[in-house]
């Protein structure tokens, strides 16, 4: 088995367009919250999103390339093309070959699907735009990122809500360690602030009015953001060979179903995931320093995730730095878990631990040390970062400081 | 229309087991309704009344805790349509 390096980082996010514009977002408290301004954005009773604003498509595309490109394939392609570029890795002949591109998103092209219903439904139009179905296809990221940067290996989307991101990253990452791959591009996308998704939302009620606040007394809920983050993962041995700088290593990765309750959080599955991870890094509970959380800002899921944090490390559970970036970026469904692990990697190459923002006091079930309001200086060598998603599907990956 | 019995009827579906009948101090999570299912019930409240609740399941369990605090909600919102602006 490979050991797996992180050699490149990319990111489309709602605190900036690129990884250094993000972390300097998540480690200044930076909030990326704004209106909502998709069509028909007026009659929904949510106003407050994390989308990113200010994203010019013909910056990075021609009118041609975005006939074919639905805003979540944007994101993943420029996302992909920052962390190609990183990694110094020329992908091309044979390695093309041997290169995967694993991409997570939870729905696809739905502002495509938007557009399409929005023609046939409400202004009574008998056709939509041609491209429609594969625009919208929820494979269409992976097959476009295959596309943009040349890679011919195996290339498909895992779809699992709130974890596809961490289930993309978790799959490449046995792809290179097993040798059967030699590269992959991997990461999640969503983009899906559009107006019959958000109307969906609505119905769940479990959207914040205001700001998330993650582990905080009087928390409201969650806000539903958009983009991207991808990153490239190599043998360690190849890439230091070919003296590539090494970002992180991935060490582990945990999965697991709850076969309980649709929506409602499991503290079981989500041990389970921890362990797993744990497990497959031959790591014990107390070589973790910080855990990027799940930390969604709804009352269930952050007592269940500090009930499990407690399962899993027990004593050394109030030692853990425990945070969710989901406080300043919101929840990116199917990209969140590519957005989280992008936090991660910068945190362990930094020795700095982004904030859990917007947090009034402590709730008494969630008494972990969350780094509240202020991002906090701090030798870390092992990060784990959380996935738990509708459908009780959990993913977990661990992450290790680059030597 | 009598809104207390329409709105008891409607909670009274999402009631699991045999029907029953059901009192204004009788608690929801206690009658078995799961997360999920107050999320139906106010949809379906709403729907039938054409009106907004305005809850969110991150505090609904203290809004919404029994059958006569969903009565009295849907009353007092039903009332406040009535009236003339």
């Amino acid at each position: 088995m490979k050991r797996v390096a992180v050699t490149g980082l990319g990111a489309v996010t709602p605190l900036g367009h690129d990884t250094e514009t993000f972390w300097e977002g998540v480690t200044n408290g930076r909030l990326g919250f704004g209106p909502i301004t998709c069509a028909l954005h007026e009659r929904l009773t949510q106003k407050v999103a994390a989308p990113v604003a200010g994203f010019d498509p013909l910056a990075h595309f021609d009118e041609k390339s975005l006939a074919i490109l639905d805003r979540v394939s944007q994101f993943a392609i420029v996302a992909a093309r920052e962390a190609i570029a990183q990694s110094g890795l020329v992908i091309d002949g044979a390695l093309s070959e041997r290169t995967a591109a694993i991409v997570g998103t939870g729905s696809g092209g739905m502002g495509t699907q938007d557009d399409a219903y929005r023609r046939v439904f409400l202004e009574n139009l008998n056709r939509v735009f041609p491209l429609t179905i594969p625009r919208l296809m929820v494979n269409a990221p992976a097959s476009l990122v295959s596309m943009h940067c040349g890679i011919r290996g195996p290339t498909f989307v895992t779809a699992s809500a709130c974890a596809s991101a961490t289930h993309a990253i978790g799959q490449a990452f046995h792809m290179v360690r097993s040798g059967m791959v030699d590269a992959a591009v991997t990461g999640g996308t969503e983009a899906s602030i559009v107006f019959g998704c958000m109307k969906g939302w609505e119905a769940m009620r479990i959207m914040a009015p205001d700001l998330p606040r993650p582990f905080s007394r009087d928390r409201k809920g969650m806000i539903i953001a958009e983009g991207a983050a991808m990153f490239v993962l190599e043998p360690l041995a190849t890439a230091q060979a070919r003296g590539a700088t090494i970002l992180a290593e991935i060490v582990g990765f945990g999965m697991s179903a709850d076969a309980g309750d649709l929506t409602s959080p499991d503290e079981g599955g989500m041990t389970r995931a921890m362990l797993g991870a744990l497990s497959d890094a031959s790591l014990s509970p107390s070589d973790v320093d910080y855990v990027n959380a799940h930390g969604t800002g709804t009352l269930v899921n952050d007592i269940a995730e500090t009930a499990a944090l407690k399962r899993v490390f027990g004593d050394h559970a109030p030692k853990l730095a425990v945070s969710s970036t989901k406080s300043m970026v919101g929840h990116a469904l199917g990209a969140a878990g590519a957005l989280e692990l992008l936090a991660t990697v910068m945190a362990l190459r930094e020795g700095l631990v982004p904030p859990t923002m917007n947090w009034l006091g402590p709730d008494p079930a969630c008494d972990l040390d969350v780094v509240p309001n202020e991002a906090r200086t701090m030798p870390i060598n092992i990060a784990i970062s959380n996935s738990f998603a509708f459908g009780g599907l959990n993913a977990v990956l661990a992450v290790k400081r680059a030597a | 229309m009598d809104v207390a019995a329409e709105v008891i009827k409607i909670i009274a579906k999402k009631v699991p087991g045999e029907p029953r009948e059901l009192q204004a101090g009788d608690n929801l999570a206690e009658l078995g309704l799961e997360s999920l299912d107050a999320v139906e019930m106010i949809f379906d409240l709403e729907e039938k009344f054409d009106i907004q609740i305005p809850v969110n399941a991150n505090n609904a369990k203290a809004e919404f805790a029994t059958v006569g605090d969903v009565v009295t909600a849907v009353e007092k919102i039903v009332a406040e349509k009535a009236r003339p602006a």
